[in-house]
Parts: structure tokens; sequence; C-alpha cells
């Protein structure tokens, strides 16, 4: 962490404003998605959040249950930081900052329930769908953890089953059927600087947060899952207010996965 | 026979011809095969009497001796500092030119400049291999502290200068902002955070439009909108 560009950031937020112009609570504009973006994939979902692009792909495939639920579907989230996101990323396997984006945007998606898996069994015990959600970053400029469960919510919207032949799954033959979605979660990263709480990190603010919190919900207000990252420590009043924050601005983002 | 390809102020990628014959003599940015002489860039053509010479219109900065620029510490040896210069090549910054002061043996070198600081310098030599030196004797060269650094295209800083720098004391006239814009293309500014980032958003229009010609004008209109104050 650079000190100067710390406290240069946390000047300006003492006087209620960020490094590109916007208020604490402000997102970028515009916040795009972009639905079935490739046609090889059963969803999809492209997300811009100011320059943050993400591509979420959602695949079907067949697999076999996992022996203690033996009714139901599974789940399975995998990112991929790309070397031409951000010079800072490098090929090979997935490392620390690609396996937690994968797991926030997986909790919030198993947390909520969001997926109706009982419903995804074709053979008890021994035949299932498994859903794959692949994270893709086409270019980082920062909070990639609410662009890409955005995307993620908005592929699973638009994924339709391919046709099963024989007990084999033939991905030409599309069918009309979407997956069975109970509810649409979505995620909000708050970050703390200094006594300061913003949401949409830049690049230069990522590199500089004290702590962050990903804070899951849905539109009841029922919170479905939390990830604290960040060295500083928080209070339980600083989480109260964040998670308060966060269900704010979850209903703006609400608005862009409803069509 | 000589041929001329291209005319004055085109735009040429990379391996395109642009004259045959061996009147012609290659300028910068171009290189000489066979009988022919090919662009080395993406640039403008611009025609000296007998050379043809490129205006490089995108890469990275090249350094060059004399050239003040805006460098970041990434490591302190036993003899100096090593300063990032935003080139593909790292500069050296020596004790003894690192002060006007004396530099006690053994002192704590991160007193005067520790890893991530700012620091404006001046290039003193370069060699052929692009070992730098950089030296921070002489005036306006300092560490810079508080403030945001930014970076633009190093072929557009002589546009975000303007002519006897113009458009730098347009930029500075307006916002009040304290500016030191580097030949390696980055841009320091510190000021009121409205203000800082007004001129931000006034450079990243010159690196936009820093081809049309009337730019002063319409950057001056930009500021007066912006701003509210009448510019001179």
């Amino acid at each position: 962490m650079n000190d100067n560009e710390h406290n240069h950031i946390l000047a300006i937020l003492d006087k209620g404003m960020r490094l590109d112009g916007r208020k604490p609570l402000d997102y970028r504009k515009p916040i795009t998605i972009q639905r079935g973006f490739t046609s090889t994939a059963e969803g999809s979902a492209k997300v811009t959040i100011g320059e943050t692009e993400v591509l979420v792909g959602v695949k079907l495939d067949l697999g076999k249950p996992f022996p203690d639920t033996p009714d139901e579907g599974a789940i399975m989230v995998g990112a991929e930081l790309l070397p031409l996101s951000n010079p800072e990323f490098e090929l090979g396997p997935p490392g620390i900052q690609a396996i937690e984006l994968a797991r926030i945007v997986d909790r919030g998606i198993r947390e909520s329930k969001m997926i109706g898996l009982n419903k995804l069994s074709v053979k008890s015990g021994e035949q299932c769908w498994v859903v794959s959600i692949d994270i893709c970053t086409l270019n980082d400029a920062g909070n990639l953890i609410d662009a890409s469960a955005l995307g993620a919510v908005a592929a699973l919207q638009e994924a339709k089953f391919p046709a099963l032949k024989d007990g084999k799954v033939d991905y030409q033959d599309k069918t009309g059927k979407k997956l069975p979605l109970a509810c649409m979660p979505v995620t909000v990263n708050v970050c703390k600087i200094g006594n300061h709480f913003i949401v949409d990190p830049s690049t230069e603010e990522e590199r500089n947060i004290d702590a962050r919190l990903a804070v899951v919900s849905l539109e009841d207000g029922q919170l479905c899952a939390l990830q604290k990252g960040g060295d500083a420590p928080l209070t339980p009043e600083d989480i109260n207010k964040m998670i308060a924050l966060a269900m704010e601005k979850a209903k703006e983002q609400r608005t862009y996965l409803k069509h | 026979m000589t041929e001329w390809l291209v005319k004055e102020k085109e735009i040429v990628v990379p391996g395109e011809k642009l004259v045959t014959g061996m009147d012609a003599l290659p300028g910068i940015g171009t290189y000489r095969e066979g009988d022919s002489i090919y662009a080395g860039r993406l640039g403008l053509t611009y025609l000296d009497g007998r050379t043809i010479k490129l205006i490089p219109l995108s890469g990275r900065y090249s350094p060059k001796k004399d050239d003040v620029i805006v460098g970041k510490v990434f490591n302190i040896g036993m003899y100096g500092w090593n300063i990032d210069t935003n080139s593909a090549y790292p500069a050296v910054l020596n004790l003894k030119e690192a002060s006007a002061d004396f530099i006690p043996k053994g002192a704590d070198l991160t007193r005067y400049y520790s890893i991530g600081d700012y620091l404006v310098c001046q290039v003193f030599n370069v060699t052929s291999q692009k070992l730098i030196d950089v030296s921070m004797r002489g005036p306006g060269l300092v560490k810079l502290t508080g403030g945001r650094v930014i970076a633009v295209s190093p072929q557009k800083v002589p546009r975000i200068i303007g002519k006897q720098g113009s458009m730098v004391m347009l930029l500075k006239q307006a916002s009040s902002c304290l500016i030191t814009v580097g030949q390696n293309g980055l841009v320091w500014i510190k000021g009121e955070p409205s203000m800082e980032f007004l001129v931000e958003r006034a450079i990243r229009m010159i690196e936009e439009q820093s081809h049309i010609s009337g730019l002063t004008e319409a950057v001056s209109a930009f500021l007066e909108a912006e701003t509210g104050k009448k510019l001179a």
C-alpha cells in the first residue's frame, strides 16, 4: 500500500468526493448487461460497470449427484482473471484473488437458494444436472466482485436447458426450458477507507482500502452471505452500517436485472 | 528513380512503404530496406527536404537526455534509488545526485525518498544500452507529496504543455492546482478535489482531441464553462 495515495484518497473522501469525481456511494455509469453474449453457452451475460467488463457463461452438463444429496443437482463456480484484463494477472492456476471471487459468487447463489437444486435431478442417486458458472474478466478497472455476481445472476436467468437424448446431452438442440430460479440475489461490495464507506471501488481505491465486506441480499431484505476482506478489523457497528448500505445499493442493481 | 509514395502529414502504419529510391533519406521512426524506406511505427509523415520523418502517434516513452520526468521509487539500494520511469527501462538515482545536501555514509535513505514516492527528476545520462541516470539537483526537481498522478500518452505531452507552456498555464489558472507534466507521460496534480478532477478531465480532453486545431480555445471554453471563471 502506498501511503501517499492512501492519504490522498482519504483527504478527498473527507470532502465528500472520490478520485473520479463520484460521491462515496455512487456506482460508475453506465452499468450494462448484455444477455446471450455467446451462443455456445447455455446462458451468458456481459456486464460492464464503468470500464470494468466481465463475461459470465453458464454451462449445463450431466453428472453424478453427491452421495449426501442424491436428489439434487450441483453448482460450480469458476473465475478466471485473464492477463489481458489487468497487467498484474498472470496465466496459470487460479490464485487467491480468483478463488475468492469465485467463492463469493458461489456463496451468493448457493446460500440464497436461487437455483432449485431439487428440480435438477434426472435419476435419483445416478444422474443430475450440473450448473457450471464461469467468470472471465475482460477488463479490470475495479469492483470485479459486483460485476461478476451481477453477470452470474443475469446469465442464470438467461440459461436454457439443452435437450436430453438417450441419457446424453445434445447441445445443438436447445429446448426453451429455463432454469428453476427462486429469487434474485444481489451482491454489493462495501469498502472501508479510514472512516468512510464506499461502493464500487476503482483500481486505485481497491489498492488502498482498509477493509471490505461483500454483502449478498434478497429483495425482501433477507441477508444471504457475507465475505470480509482487507487487513483492518470491522466493529459490529461497522458491519451493521455496511449491510444497511449494501441493501440500499442492491435496490439500484436489481433494476438492471429485471427484464 | 525516387518515387514518393506518401504525402506530407499522412498517417502511416509500421511496415508501410514510404519511398522507393536512394535519393531520399530515412529519418526518425523510419528505416531503409533495400532501396525503399518503410515506416517503423504508427505516425504522421513529415517531409524535410530529402529526409522523411515520422511524428509518432502512439507508443511508450523513450528516455532522452535532459528530459524532466515524473518517476516513482521502486527500490532502494546501497548507493541510491531505483526509479520507475514509465518506460521499458528503470533509472538510477545516485546518492550524490539525490539532494543538494550532503548525505552522510550509512544514512537511512528512506528518510530522503522511500518506496512509492513520486519524484520530479531530470535525465542527465542515457547510455546506448538505455541505462538511465537521473538527478534531483536542479530547479524544480522535488519529491511530490499528496496530489494524484495520472498517466497520459507520452506522445501527447507536448500538447498538454502547449506552446511555451500555454496549455498548462491555462489549466493552472483555471483550477489553481499545482501541475507538473513529466516528459514520460506522468502528470502530477494537486489542489482542491473538484479542481483536480476538472484538470484530469481537461487533460483527457486534450489527449483525445490533440490533432484538432484550435484546441487551446476549446479547452479554454470547457474550463470557463466548468468553473464559471473568465480566463484571459
